[in-house]
């Protein structure tokens, strides 16, 4: 066995030991964490490949982007700071059914599908092929894509803003103590 | 380098080692020489000497007897705090940013490795380092750390965008994304004559894109006047409140580390990386390493000027400076240097 093969397993039972902290752990915050060296298990599988952009990629978008979104969002929307998350077992009898039926599925396929490895090819992807295939090959779908985000973005802005209309100054047509009536002192 | 090793090392994991261990070694005498300096500075601005007895000549042994004093320190965990992430986070953050180092070129015949993705590597490692300090803050369970946390969630994230766009504007120049290709370009004495051929002297863009670059990364780096994320007068460390002995150190040694590594990648996107300002003169591997690592003190030295003299902004200030300042501006730059490619 050479060194990239030790690699390959020793990043599988990474991905697939966090993965599974992730989805049986009672935290939720205990899941984030868990879900981050999932993710950066994956880039490092990526880097083993020699798919180094995919790799870097991976951990900025997922890690530095998504995870701390995931991360920022649970403690803002907790109420209570210290309220442990906790999450819960339902519905154990369809999910386990369910699950069963897709891991007959998958070994099934995974058994009949022939599998082909193909040697290595030399020649990394570099970063100048990749930027040149965007802008002329696959122009479209690239400009596609940047226009669906800066939708996303806009909607966001937009749902956000919406929330809490800037112009009404807060508590303007409230009086100063519940209990009295406005009309009375009037 | 590695043929070098190779020719006293048994050959092997040996050379990988050491090969590897290089950076760390810079880190470590750096972390110790710039914490004192940082103490001189502070000093000397606020018209006092700064620390003068430990080791005689200008208190030269005070950053070791801390680290004697740090080493020898109980390691406390609080008792409601989360105790695995508690003691995890400070080794996740310095390996976040030790991991940067791999791409830096610190000489020209050193660098980590070479790397077709180089600087973006840098970008996406060293966002490891808010997610530690998320985990640090929220696993100490205590209020400020978790200020502290949230504080440097939305600063890191918000940031990123100029550090990232201004980055982009010098790439749109070089061509590549290789730190040891970028420095090769900007070799020799070419600009009116006499000028060293760096980037910032390409086009009056590129003085703007660099000041740019520099306040995003003393944000990045939570440097003051950025420094929230640890404020000590209102939340009394932030991220850092409940840590105390080694893995305090740890964080400390992060956020030195961490103005190292911003400052040599200004270094070398903006200042020629191991390029000798005289051309030819003082050049070579050993000289190479000498300026690259003079051109990230001088850039650490003025990060540290501006913490003695800048005061703090407010939450809602950094966020206005952020989004409604410097994103705009990093944008219009990257379009301008664009068209100034272009044209000439």
């Amino acid at each position: 066995m050479d060194l990239s093969a030790v690699a390959f397993y020793v990043f599988s039972i990474l991905i697939i030991g966090s993965a599974a902290v992730m989805v049986f752990a009672k935290n939720i915050i205990h899941s984030a964490f868990a879900l981050m060296f999932t993710l950066a298990g994956l880039a490092l599988m990526y880097a083993l490949l020699f798919a180094g952009f995919v790799a870097v990629t991976q951990l900025l978008v997922y890690v530095g982007g998504i995870l701390v979104l995931i991360l920022f969002g649970v403690m803002l929307t907790t109420r209570g700071y210290f309220e442990k998350v906790k999450t819960r077992t339902v519905n154990l009898l369809p999910s386990t059914i369910f699950v069963a039926i897709i891991g007959v599925l998958l070994i099934a396929v995974f058994t009949t599908t022939e599998w082909s490895t193909m040697p290595l090819e030399d020649g990394e992807v570099t970063m100048t092929g990749l930027g040149e295939l965007l802008l002329t090959d696959f122009m479209l779908p690239f400009q596609v894509a940047g226009v669906l985000l800066l939708l996303a973005i806009i909607g966001a802005v937009l749902m956000a803003s919406s929330a809490r209309p800037p112009h009404q100054p807060p508590q303007a047509e409230q009086p100063d103590h519940p209990d009295e009536d406005p009309k009375n002192i009037s | 380098m590695q043929q070098f090793l190779e020719s006293f090392l048994p050959a092997g994991p040996l050379v990988v080692f050491v090969f590897s261990i290089i950076p760390l070694m810079i880190i470590l005498v750096y972390a110790l020489f710039a914490i004192w300096l940082e103490r001189k500075v502070a000093g000397h601005i606020q018209d006092r000497l700064g620390p003068m007895e430990t080791g005689g000549w200008h208190g030269w042994a005070q950053t070791l007897a801390d680290l004697v004093k740090m080493i020898q320190k109980e390691d406390i965990v609080p008792a409601k705090a989360d105790r695995f992430l508690f003691k995890m986070a400070p080794f996740i953050a310095f390996a976040a940013s030790y991991g940067a180092f791999v791409a830096i070129p610190f000489s020209s015949g050193y660098i980590g490795s070479m790397i077709d993705v180089g600087v973006f590597y840098i970008v996406a490692i060293t966002s490891l380092l808010s997610v530690s300090i998320i985990m640090a803050g929220w696993a100490s369970n205590n209020k400020w750390s978790l200020l502290g946390a949230m504080r440097t969630a939305a600063q890191t994230v918000s940031y990123e965008v100029p550090v990232v766009v201004t980055i982009l504007s010098v790439i749109i120049v070089t061509g590549t994304l290789n730190l040891m290709e970028i420095t090769e370009m900007q070799t020799g004495n070419a600009f009116l004559g006499f000028l060293p051929s760096w980037l910032i002297f390409h086009s009056p863009f590129m003085v703007i894109a660099f000041v740019l670059f520099f306040i995003a990364s003393l944000a990045e780096a939570h440097r003051v006047p950025f420094d929230l994320p640890e404020s000590e007068s209102e939340l009394v460390g932030g991220y850092q409140t409940e840590y105390s002995g080694m893995r305090w150190g740890l964080f400390m040694l992060t956020e030195y580390a961490d103005m190292l590594l911003l400052s040599l990648v200004g270094a070398t996107l903006f200042f020629g990386g191991w390029n000798s300002p005289f051309g030819s003169f003082m050049d070579g591997p050993v000289w190479g390493a000498f300026w690259m690592l003079l051109k990230g003190m001088v850039l650490v030295f003025v990060m540290m000027w501006l913490r003695w003299t800048l005061p703090r902004l407010r939450v809602d200030q950094l966020m206005n400076l952020c989004w409604k300042y410097l994103i705009p501006l990093s944008f219009v730059n990257l379009v301008l240097i664009a068209l100034w490619e272009m044209i000439f």
